[in-house]
């Protein structure tokens, strides 16, 4: 059954349906109760599951994710809102001492199926803290897994699969994308949430985008149609693990690639991407693989953000110096 | 000295046996001491004994090169036996790095203990068949666990009466020390746990030293007065006095349980040693403040007890030490023997699911190590 609605509802939606079909599942989180989240993400959950499952937590992040973890510990399975992605680093030393290497200290014997929840990138006119892309920082530490969808259909399927998942999952919702609308099959779930999706198949050139920019991207693509050039775009979906197969079967095909985030370019995944292709695929290169992200500096205030964000003009400018080489 | 609020002198302070190894009564405390009959009293002096032998064979060990850190808590014995002992098998330990004694309670193997200090593994032993979890080097990070996994107890024990919780209900010893009192994480920990109600006995290890820097860097206040702000009842105990530790932790325990929400307790102790074989104490502290803590030794008040009142004799002692030294002489020789695990299991833990990465970092690993084992061969 397909159902269009938005990204938001989609992972309202999914939330429903893992505190349905698990009854060790619990939401937890800042305002995430009563008002269901400054996003309403978890809008009315609390009225269909109480309290107890749905949980408005004491405000501080390093307690929210700790207490998760020791739920996880007792055989829970929390799924944790942080509100904003700049609010995240008060949990800092949680994720990465605790939650990410539970498993791995313990030898195997115990894991940390832990979700967290959250909104991240800019493009919505805020303030400070809350247009941040902090995704690189998380996927240095080896045991944590990290989704983003793009779209309504996975972020439906995605919530679920990281619920399902043994491992902790850091869940990257696309703030600005949350209003967008899109056609979510309830009955056929998405790829495995671990995997890149080739989102529209081309022949000369390849971008990969994740989360907020892959309509950036599509919309790029669409551009430089028009100049006769054929860009391939994947969806890379997931950041830890990186689907670096799907990304050189791609490469292999159009021979340039482009890796475009919001977070900044240096230290950043494309440069990951970068090395892995080129690997990889360094024969089948006719350029050398490019990244468009953001500056190195503090995210910018909101009134010149559109010059910090990657936008199509910066993808076809990068496209450009790709054939250009 | 400055430290008047630490000290064991205080009238807020429960104390059962004094240092001379006088017991006096409470008329709160002594009805959780009840079941205390004289074979008890030689076991908790037994355990005490025990793992200060065991602290100090992992010492040697360690000077001696074989492990590669040792946390020692010699003067912490009462402290640790005391409320390890209050606990249920099914109560759940968030320990520190220093709780062997605690450890002696649960059932954990000294030898399985050793092997997160010589390297062999990121844990050491199975938290889940004993109930006490792995240690935690980062400090506090396991406050918070302890409020969350209490927590959870709460909602499996959701409308059970008051009655059924003190039966059957389970809860969670959180252990921490002055140093870790002033994390941020300790803070979270007992707002979540006192705003959830959650079963949680906080028990601070007061030993005075956080390495270096001493207990009023941390707090001007005793702690236990902090517990009116989390809004929690506080339990200042002589940590040296293994029945007063005993009672107080039975009496946390019960008021958790029942679902009251958690407690603080402080234990006033001392580390009589070194932070870690890494440190030295001859820098920060005087000598003379080592001999008045070593007055007040939680070994030596029991003993002075025991003998006083004919409750054991020389033989007890001699069996004891015969008894402690083979303990000792196992745990050296299973330490020894640990084998070393491949670096390719380390591969296996990082994720509990398939994992692309692992796989492909794994199988590059394999293959040049095995092009030392080829070389090997070719040269043969």
């Amino acid at each position: 059954m397909t159902t269009t609605m938005t990204l938001a509802k989609a992972i309202n939606t999914g939330l429903d349906k893992i505190l349905e079909s698990n009854d060790k599942s619990l939401l937890m989180g800042e305002d995430i109760g009563r008002l269901g989240g400054v996003y309403r993400i978890t809008d009315g959950l609390i009225d269909k599951y109480g309290s107890h499952r749905v949980i408005d937590s004491p405000l501080g992040e390093a307690g929210i994710v700790g207490t998760a973890v020791g739920m996880a510990l007792r055989g829970f399975s929390p799924l944790v809102e942080i509100q904003f992605d700049g609010f995240v680093f008060p949990a800092f030393s949680q994720i990465t001492t605790q939650l990410a290497k539970m498993h791995a200290r313990s030898e195997g014997r115990l894991t940390a199926p832990v979700v967290i929840r959250i909104p991240y990138g800019g493009g919505i006119g805020s303030i400070e803290h809350h247009s941040e892309s902090p995704e690189a920082l998380f996927a240095h530490t080896a045991g944590l897994r990290i989704i983003t969808p793009s779209n309504a259909h996975d972020a439906y399927w995605m919530i679920q699969q990281a619920a399902d998942c043994q491992d902790p999952v850091i869940f990257f919702e696309p703030k600005r994308r949350y209003w967008l609308k899109g056609e979510v099959d309830t009955e056929n779930p998405a790829l495995d949430a671990f995997k890149a999706q080739v989102v529209r198949p081309g022949t000369d050139a390849t971008i990969v985008a994740y989360g907020p920019l892959v309509p950036i991207a599509l919309a790029a693509a669409d551009a430089a149609l028009e100049d006769g050039r054929s860009i391939e775009v994947i969806d890379l979906r997931s950041i830890s693990p990186i689907d670096f197969d799907t990304i050189t079967e791609s490469v292999l095909k159009t021979g340039r690639l482009i890796v475009t985030h919001e977070a900044p370019t240096f230290g950043g995944i494309g440069g990951e991407i970068a090395a892995r292709i080129t690997e990889r695929a360094f024969l089948s290169l006719e350029a050398p693989v490019l990244r468009v992200g953001g500056f190195h500096m503090p995210y910018p205030v909101s009134k010149v953000e559109s010059q910090y964000l990657p936008d199509i003009d910066k993808l076809l400018e990068a496209l450009d110096r790709s054939f250009a080489y | 000295m400055t430290r008047a609020a630490t000290q064991a002198t205080e009238s807020d302070l429960i104390q059962i046996l004094t240092p001379d190894g006088q017991r006096h009564s409470h008329e709160t405390y002594d009805a959780y001491l009840g079941d205390v009959d004289d074979q008890m009293l030689r076991g908790f002096y037994r355990d005490m004994a025990l793992t200060r032998r065991f602290d100090q064979e992992a010492t040697a060990l360690q000077r001696q090169g074989q492990l590669c850190l040792w946390v020692p808590l010699r003067g912490q014995e009462a402290a640790q036996i005391g409320s390890g002992r209050a606990t249920r098998p099914n109560d759940y330990i968030f320990p520190t790095y220093r709780e062997h004694g605690v450890a002696l309670t649960r059932d954990v193997s000294f030898s399985e203990m050793l092997r997160l200090f010589r390297g062999i593994s990121g844990g050491g032993w199975d938290p889940r068949e004993n109930n006490f979890h792995m240690y935690t080097m980062v400090l506090a990070a396991q406050m918070p666990h302890a409020a969350g996994y209490a927590m959870a107890l709460n909602m499996e024990q959701h409308g059970w009466d008051e009655e059924r919780r003190a039966a059957e209900g389970n809860a969670v010893v959180a252990y921490f020390g002055d140093g870790s009192s002033t994390e941020g994480e300790t803070h979270e920990s007992m707002v979540f746990a006192s705003s959830f109600e959650a079963p949680v006995v906080y028990f601070c290890q007061n030993n005075q030293w956080a390495i270096s820097v001493p207990f009023e860097v941390q707090s001007k206040v005793p702690l236990v007065k902090r517990a009116a702000g989390y809004g929690m009842p506080g339990i200042r105990v002589d940590g040296n006095d293994v029945l007063a530790v005993l009672a107080v932790t039975r009496w946390a325990l019960e008021h958790a349980r029942s679902g009251k929400g958690p407690v603080l307790i402080e234990a006033v102790t001392y580390r009589l040693g070194a932070h870690t074989t890494a440190d030295d104490p001859t820098k920060y502290r005087m000598s003379e403040e080592e001999k008045q803590w070593a007055l007040k030794d939680p070994l030596i008040r029991l003993e002075t007890y025991l003998r006083d009142n004919n409750l054991v004799d020389d033989a007890f002692f001699e069996q004891l030490a015969e008894d402690a030294d083979a303990m000792a002489a196992k745990v050296r020789e299973d330490a020894m023997a640990f084998p070393v695990p491949p670096l390719a299991k380390s591969f296996e833990q990082v994720y509990a699911e398939a994992h692309p990465l692992i796989k492909e970092e794994l199988a590059w690993h394999l293959e040049y190590e095995a092009g030392f084992a080829d070389a090997a061969e070719g040269e043969q």
